[in-house]
């Protein structure tokens, strides 16, 4: 019997991710064309480093969308761990800045933990469940500043050196993306954590029924996302030396763009961690290209998405294009 | 008219690196029932695709009532009157029967082009009838049962005016009563003057129903003959295409210390009071009609379902298992009735889904050892014969006898002391049938305890030590397989 060859399979799979790296490449020469500061050390750096938030992010969010379900409560994530951490470092003027990302991550664990509960445990399914604590976060986000402002001089300077601090020319934001990345690699790819991530988002009754705890799993995956998001509050907040109501509003459809740009499967089971990276970059690029080759801002927005539906486009043709082949070389 | 309704002719159908189908020859009179048989993969389908006009053949000739015609697509196979129904039935659970017997064609009036729905119920409750359903044309079709969903998609046929009828085994979801319903229906439309192709794996399917049969095998057209005076022995021949001298091989294991004990489990609205045991190296058949709770019975012991009150006792110690990973753990694993759905990831590498029941085995030093996964699973199927270029090929791309050999391999690659085998041999064919005996029975032999659910009664008295047969949730009868017979199982599962 003739079957499918993997090696093919792989093949087209690669394609697939250079597909974006040419994407990318072309509309950098095409950038570079119209403004020549694009293609500098300094500016790739600041590119980067205002792009680290959402590389973690996106990595919070693959590991959702993999067992095929969605978060949409971390914009208001980031607000809400941003907030509680700037109120207790506006109280306390000593506290270290660790101190101050623990507080972050443990306010994102929380939300994450609820999140995951509703999921797993009261089986609401995850678009109306982080639908409804979008807006809860948000408001607890209100409610606990009173609708005020934290803002740079309510602040010790200690704080605000996390949003600051580099090494050797490297913003620390970029490095802890990098870290993040390094661990997600190693989770996803190594572990038995990752397959079983993956094992559920391809076929969650027989995930269950080969004796995987599905709910556990999908339990987890909130919690790492809301951490990540929680991590993301503090950075934000030190970034900008501000803690508002409505900081990070839609950002949760930003990590979900980086995802869907690198191949993430929305339905779940599919992805990888090279192809998230090109994607949390591309959007990078995006966000800092248009504003230097001077589009008009009213245009930014209308670009970019016009941008990512190609992208994604081009990926479904590809996608397509190896699934028919696969199934021309099965006998039937 | 010609004597055929139908005749294909030299056929051949290519798929790259492969001939699907190879000069393969089919004859069809008018109101005879002409069973199509032959292995998985011996392109029964293809062929199919071809009447139906799906796939285009490279070579040959069709003539519908004598004339040469070719499709290009369905739609001109139906307005000739051919019509398929599908093994897996492509309904539409959120619609009225009415609904899903005149989507595409709905009547509607001539100007305002507005929907009939009078006359479109009216139409379908007399086909209905025809068939002698027993419900309504308004009932929804997410109500209905297999067979009667299947009911439904012969009435659309019929109301297309299908002159040639193609069933796509539909008998294999069914229980035995409900194929008795099944083969009269199919007898009356004989009657009424439509000509039926019937593909079925079930032997007695053939033998009840069919005029003729055409067997095909790896894509080759092996020959046709009359049902009177065929006998099983040769028509399993030709399909195989080797003698089977014996189609259960079961061999005789001494039967050791008891492994599984269920006392009075009851769930409501599925079982009560069941209780039977499991020894090691015994093969225990479940059996009873489809919908008599064997299936719930197998769940809640591997804990998908949580039973109401009873007890599981396990080499004597009473378990307490609220999910699969308890069951599991505690050494029971389940083979599920849907291999494609329960048990196997299909878009992943055999090897993956081997290792999947017990990732803890490939993880050293924190690292996930993929090389050893693929070693495991290579032994694994190996050992089990599976019919694969690697352990790196999709679970999609195996046929459905090598798919259930990838379900037991993982069974097999962990510790186990119960196998739950969930009708193992459902749709696959006798080659592989023979193949999944051979497996349960050095199961068997390794030590396991193994019950199989099946609803083939062939197979319950040639493989099993002992017999289990319930009826609506009850157990109506416990029986050494030594002792049973054909008539007094099926008493237990209908009449007691």
């Amino acid at each position: 019997m003739d079957t499918t060859s993997p090696k093919k399979t792989l093949k087209i799979q690669s394609y697939r991710q250079l597909g974006l790296v040419a994407f990318i490449v072309i509309i950098c020469i095409a950038i570079q064309f119209r403004n020549s500061r694009f293609l500098t050390v300094s500016n790739l750096l600041d590119l980067l480093t205002d792009d680290a938030i959402l590389c973690i992010l996106s990595v919070g969010m693959m590991s959702v969308i993999l067992t095929g379900a969605i978060d949409l409560s971390i914009g208001s994530t980031i607000a809400l761990s941003g907030m509680t951490t700037a109120l207790c470092v506006s109280k306390v003027q000593t506290l270290h800045p660790l101190v101050c990302i623990l507080i972050g991550c443990a306010v994102g664990f929380l939300c994450g933990a609820v999140n995951g509960f509703l999921v797993a445990k009261c089986a609401v399914p995850p678009f109306i469940a982080t639908l409804g604590m979008m807006d809860i976060f948000r408001g607890l986000t209100y409610v606990i500043s009173g609708g005020r402002w934290v803002s740079a001089y309510q602040m010790p300077e200690s704080f605000k050196a996390i949003g600051t601090a580099k090494v050797a020319d490297v913003h620390v934001y970029i490095l802890i993306a990098i870290v993040v990345f390094a661990v997600a690699y190693y989770f996803f790819s190594y572990s038995r954590t990752g397959r079983k991530i993956y094992a559920v988002g391809s076929n969650q009754l027989s995930a269950r029924i080969t004796g995987i705890n599905t709910a556990k799993i999908s339990w987890l995956v909130y919690i790492i996302m809301g951490t990540l998001a929680g991590l993301c509050g503090v950075l934000w907040v030190s970034k900008y030396a501000s803690a508002q109501g409505d900081t990070a509003t839609g950002e949760e459809m930003s990590a979900i763009a980086a995802c869907v740009l690198g191949g993430v499967g929305i339905t779940g089971g599919s992805g990888k961690i090279s192809g998230l990276i090109l994607g949390a970059v591309f959007i990078g690029i995006l966000n800092n290209a248009l504003p230097i080759i001077h589009v008009s801002t009213f245009w930014q927005n209308f670009i970019e998405g016009a941008i990512i539906l190609i992208a994604v486009l081009m990926n479904f043709a590809v996608k397509r294009h190896s699934e028919r082949a696969t199934l021309r070389r099965r006998k039937i | 008219m010609s004597e055929y309704i139908l005749e294909l002719k030299g056929i051949s159908k290519y798929f790259p690196g492969v001939k699907a189908l190879d000069n393969v020859h089919f004859q069809l009179k008018p109101g005879e029932i002409h069973a199509l048989m032959g292995e998985n993969g011996a392109g029964k389908s293809t062929f199919i695709k071809v009447i139906m006009g799906v796939n285009i053949p490279e070579k040959g000739e069709i003539f519908f009532n004598g004339k040469k015609v070719r499709f290009r697509n369905t739609r001109e196979a139906q307005a000739l009157g051919i019509a398929a129904i599908y093994q897996h039935s492509t309904d539409y659970p959120d619609l009225s029967v009415t609904e899903n017997i005149f989507l595409g064609h709905e009547d509607v009036s001539p100007r305002m082009k507005k929907i009939q729905w009078k006359s479109m119920n009216a139409k379908a409750q007399a086909l209905l009838d025809r068939l002698d359903a027993s419900f309504d044309a308004k009932t929804q079709m997410s109500d209905l049962s297999v067979a009667q969903k299947q009911l439904v998609e012969i009435a659309k046929a019929l109301s297309m005016d299908a002159k040639i009828l193609i069933m796509d085994e539909p008998t294999a979801s069914l229980s035995n009563r409900e194929c008795e319903e099944l083969y009269k229906t199919t007898l009356k439309l004989k009657e009424q003057g439509v000509s039926v192709i019937f593909i079925s794996h079930r032997i007695e399917d053939i033998y009840r129903l069919a005029d003729r049969v055409t067997v095909f095998r790896d894509g080759q057209y092996i020959g046709t003959w009359d049902m009177a005076g065929l006998s099983k022995q040769k028509l399993i021949e030709a399909m195989v295409g080797r003698k089977i001298d014996q189609l259960f091989p079961k061999r005789k294991v001494p039967i050791g210390k008891e492994v599984l004990r269920v006392e009075n489990l009851s769930l409501a609205g599925y079982f009560a009071d069941v209780s039977f045991c499991v020894h090691r190296g015994e093969i225990l058949a479940l059996t009873g009609l489809v919908g008599a709770g064997r299936s719930e019975v197998c769940e809640s012991v591997y804990g998908i379902r949580h039973p109401d009150s009873g007890k599981v006792y396990l080499e004597g110690k009473e378990l307490r298992i609220e999910n699969p990973w308890d069951a599991i753990g505690a050494g029971i694993g389940l083979l599920p009735e849907d291999r494609q759905q329960q048990g196997l990831v299909l878009n992943w590498e055999l090897s993956k889904n081997i290792s999947l029941i017990n990732l803890d085995k490939y993880v050293k030093k924190g690292f996930y050892h993929i090389p050893e996964e693929k070693k495991d699973a290579q032994e694994l199927c190996e050992k089990l014969s599976v019919k694969m270029t690697d352990v790196s090929d999709l679970a999609s791309s195996l046929s459905g006898g090598n798919q259930q050999k990838v379900v037991v391999a993982k069974l097999l690659n962990t510790d186990l002391k119960v196998i739950i085998l969930d009708e193992p041999t459902k749709g696959v064919d006798i080659g592989a049938k023979t193949a999944i005996y051979d497996i349960m029975c050095s199961l068997a032999e390794r030590g396991y305890g193994v019950i199989m659910i099946s609803s083939e009664m062939p197979e319950v008295l040639g493989m099993s030590d002992s017999i289990v047969v319930m009826k609506e949730g009850r157990v109506t009868a416990t029986l050494k397989t030594k002792q049973a017979d054909q008539e007094t199982i099926l008493k237990a599962s209908m009449f007691s």
